[in-house]
């Protein structure tokens, strides 16, 4: 249906004068740092492990300094509700739930690891918890957002598909197919483009002819929630509400997110060490807008001393982590043709090759 | 005349760089090909050394690269255009295989269409199913597009320089395996050093057994050559270079003496560059066929991110060396 500007209007007032998500509680608020304080343990045991050739490749893409962003968001779902994102998705799968475990074993290549050593970072996924996976190429995931969400749709059902994007694959064809489409057909989908200000070495201004992101969606008549300052987890949470009971009833929905990458792009990314107003510029992300101290600041200041129970979160973090990678390395690598082969296909795996020598009839 | 070992990275980008240097129309564009100084560093210094102008960063905008470089060749440009890695030309598909290949043929001759889509390509560390591709015959599969892949460093320079020179689009495919790797070139290489579009190359002289390969292919075939030789069995490997157009007669002219062949690729084995020799060969060749044609391929799998699995995926030399002989 084509929307007048009043009947914009309209909607967005229903919204805004719409029952307003209760504010946070206080174990709302704990869990919030349970879960940031184990990303960064997460995260940055990740970034050790590489460094120590423990994981290997070439690509991991870390989401410390984005914690607020995703357990912000993800925290006004409901478990129906589905999730997917990019490459960057380590965050995402443990705010989600996934055992830290199956992910650390999916960074080394395990059996054991949430998609059996076949995906690696990039391609973390769990069907129990709705979360359709991270995707490496860049906007590749967005209409499969979309069809997630005719899913729901179609079927009469009111689940919401939280999708993150970043600021760089706002320029690519995927990205405005996709909205488009989902502005359409009114699917149920919240957009979160994560502005964290580069993809890899380019800025968005030297990328984006328009810098406000979601002005982009908001051309193809999506409503929007404007930019929200993603290192506040509660003014996350506030605004991801709202889109999200919006979505529920209506259709798409996108929000800004301004964020900031603590790793750079991944691993490979030398720009920090090789340029002086970036690392400057990282260091004053650090010391002004850390997400996990923005939070800790804000427990504390309501509540009062907190202090013991925040500790015991960063205690449990280090112990969950440091479990999840004794598990990771005592654990399997696959290594056999079974293993290479397996799941290329729904049922027996034939796989061409001149001689029949491997591959036929392989369950 | 001396020679220094280069690394291939280093080969194109001084090919590039006088190019750029010859002939002001030639620029290059594509995904941090500027500030970053190239993902693969191929670009490196080349924005201070001829700005903003001719060195120009896009966004992650593959279709839009790909056909952008389109109207500025037609237009009298001679785009330089990078896809930062092969599996990102995926996007723009398109662009390469409807418009760089047909505007010339579809307007019967009206444009030409002299751009180069330098990609760099192959699979291996982990990078993960879709970023693990060495499709290089899918694009060779369009007529009105050439497609070239470099083995070592003194051909990717004179290749390079041909296909910016050519008049027609090629699409250059660049081994991310083979950047880091040292061969010989002669210090004081001829700017005007140029390889034909087409022509393809014995790298080793042999006459038992022919083996065909292109870009890292050649570097297994060499290898599996180098063992057979302690075995007593000399084989002659043929890199074509280029996979189109495609010098079928230096495969012939191999075979007639050789009698056998086995053809190597990093690329899937289905309909491939191995199905596509081994066809030509039978229909010709018959005559002079004294056993089966053997193909070494990557599996017939998506690449998995775990090591030991992708490896088992890999073709490698102890394949090659396997295959030839059992054909012998
Ligand atoms: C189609 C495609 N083009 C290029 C790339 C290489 N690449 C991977 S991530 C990336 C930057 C993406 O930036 P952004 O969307 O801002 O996400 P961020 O990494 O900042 O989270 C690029 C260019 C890719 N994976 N896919
Ligand atoms: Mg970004």
């Amino acid at each position: 249906m084509v929307y007048s500007p009043t009947e914009m209007e309209d909607q967005t007032a229903v919204v805004d004068e719409g029952k307003a998500m209760d504010s946070p509680s206080k174990e709302m608020l704990l869990d919030w740092y349970r879960q940031m304080v184990l990303i960064r343990q997460f995260e940055e045991t990740c970034h050790q492990l590489y460094e120590e050739k423990r994981i290997t490749g070439v690509y991991l893409h870390l989401y410390s300094g984005h914690e607020a962003s995703g357990v912000g968001s993800m925290a006004a779902l409901r478990k129906s509700d589905h999730v997917i994102t990019a490459y960057r998705d380590h965050g995402i799968a443990l705010i989600l739930g996934m055992d830290p475990k199956a992910v650390m074993a999916e960074m080394m290549g395990k059996k054991t690891g949430s998609s059996g050593g076949k995906g690696g970072s990039m391609h973390l996924a769990s069907k129990d918890h709705n979360f359709w996976g991270g995707y490496a190429i860049v906007g590749g995931h967005l209409p499969l957002a979309a069809g997630i969400a005719l899913e729901a749709r179609y079927r009469g059902k009111d689940d919401v598909t939280m999708t993150y994007v970043g600021d760089g694959a706002t320029n690519n064809g995927y990205f405005h197919e996709s909205l488009n489409m989902s502005a359409i057909w009114e699917l149920p989908v919240i957009w979160i483009i994560e502005n964290n200000g580069y993809g890899m070495g380019t800025e968005v201004e030297r990328a984006s002819g328009q810098v406000e992101l979601h002005r982009k969606a908001e051309a193809y008549g999506i409503k929007s929630f404007g930019r929200v300052d993603a290192q506040n987890a509660l003014e996350v949470y506030a605004v991801a509400s709202k889109a999200v009971e919006y979505a529920r009833a209506n259709g798409p929905a996108v929000i800004e997110h301004v964020t900031y990458r603590y790793r750079g792009h991944g691993v490979s990314d030398k720009q920090y060490d090789a340029r002086d107003d970036m690392s400057a510029e990282l260091k004053e992300w650090v010391e002004r807008r850390e997400p996990i101290k923005i939070l800790r600041d804000c427990i504390e200041s309501k509540y009062g001393d907190v202090g013991e129970i925040l500790a015991k979160h960063e205690a449990d973090a280090k112990r969950i982590v440091a479990e999840s990678v004794a598990f990771a390395e005592a654990s399997e690598l696959p290594s056999s043709y079974q293993d290479l082969l397996q799941n290329t296909y729904v049922g027996s795996e034939l796989v061409y090759k001149t001689d029949d020598s491997i591959g036929a009839g392989i369950d | 005349m001396a020679v220094r070992n280069i690394a291939m990275r280093e080969a194109i980008r001084r090919a590039l760089r006088e190019e750029m240097q010859r002939d002001e129309n030639v620029f290059v564009m594509g995904e941090e090909v500027a500030y970053w100084q190239g993902t693969h560093r191929v670009t490196r210094g080349f924005l201070e050394e001829f700005g903003e102008r001719r060195v120009r960063d896009t966004p992650i905008s593959e279709m839009a690269i790909g056909g952008l470089a389109v109207g500025a060749a037609m237009a009298g440009l001679r785009p330089v255009a990078e896809f930062m890695t092969i599996n990102f030309a995926f996007l723009a598909l398109d662009a390469i295989a409807n418009h760089a290949a047909k505007v010339r043929y579809f307007f019967d001759g009206m444009f030409k269409v002299p751009l180069v889509y330098r990609a760099a390509s192959g699979w291996g560390n982990q990078a993960t199913a879709s970023h693990s591709h060495a499709p290089e015959p899918i694009f060779a599969h369009f007529p009105g597009i050439f497609v070239g892949c470099p083995s070592n460093s003194l051909d990717a320079y004179g290749m390079l320089k041909t296909s910016i020179r050519d008049d027609n689009p090629v699409l250059f495919s660049e081994s991310i395996a083979l950047y880091p790797k040292p061969s010989p070139m002669p210090d004081d290489l001829d700017e005007d050093y140029l390889i034909p579009i087409g022509k393809g190359d014995i790298k080793r002289q042999g006459a038992d057994v022919t083996l065909v390969a292109y870009a890292r292919g050649v570097d297994w075939a060499l290898q599996a050559a180098r063992q057979l030789a302690r075995d007593g069995v000399e084989a002659e490997v043929i890199d074509l270079r280029w996979l189109r157009p495609l010098d079928m007669a230096l495969v012939y002219e191999s075979f007639k003496k050789t009698n056998r062949c086995v053809i190597v690729e990093e690329s899937l084995p289905m309909y491939s560059f191995g199905g596509e020799i081994a066809a030509n060969l039978q229909e010709r060749m018959f005559d002079y066929m004294d056993a089966p044609i053997k193909r070494v391929a990557a599996e017939d799998v998506p690449l998995p991110y775990s090591k030991d699995i992708e490896l088992l995926a890999l073709p490698n030399a102890q394949k090659v060396v396997d295959a030839v002989k059992e054909i012998l």
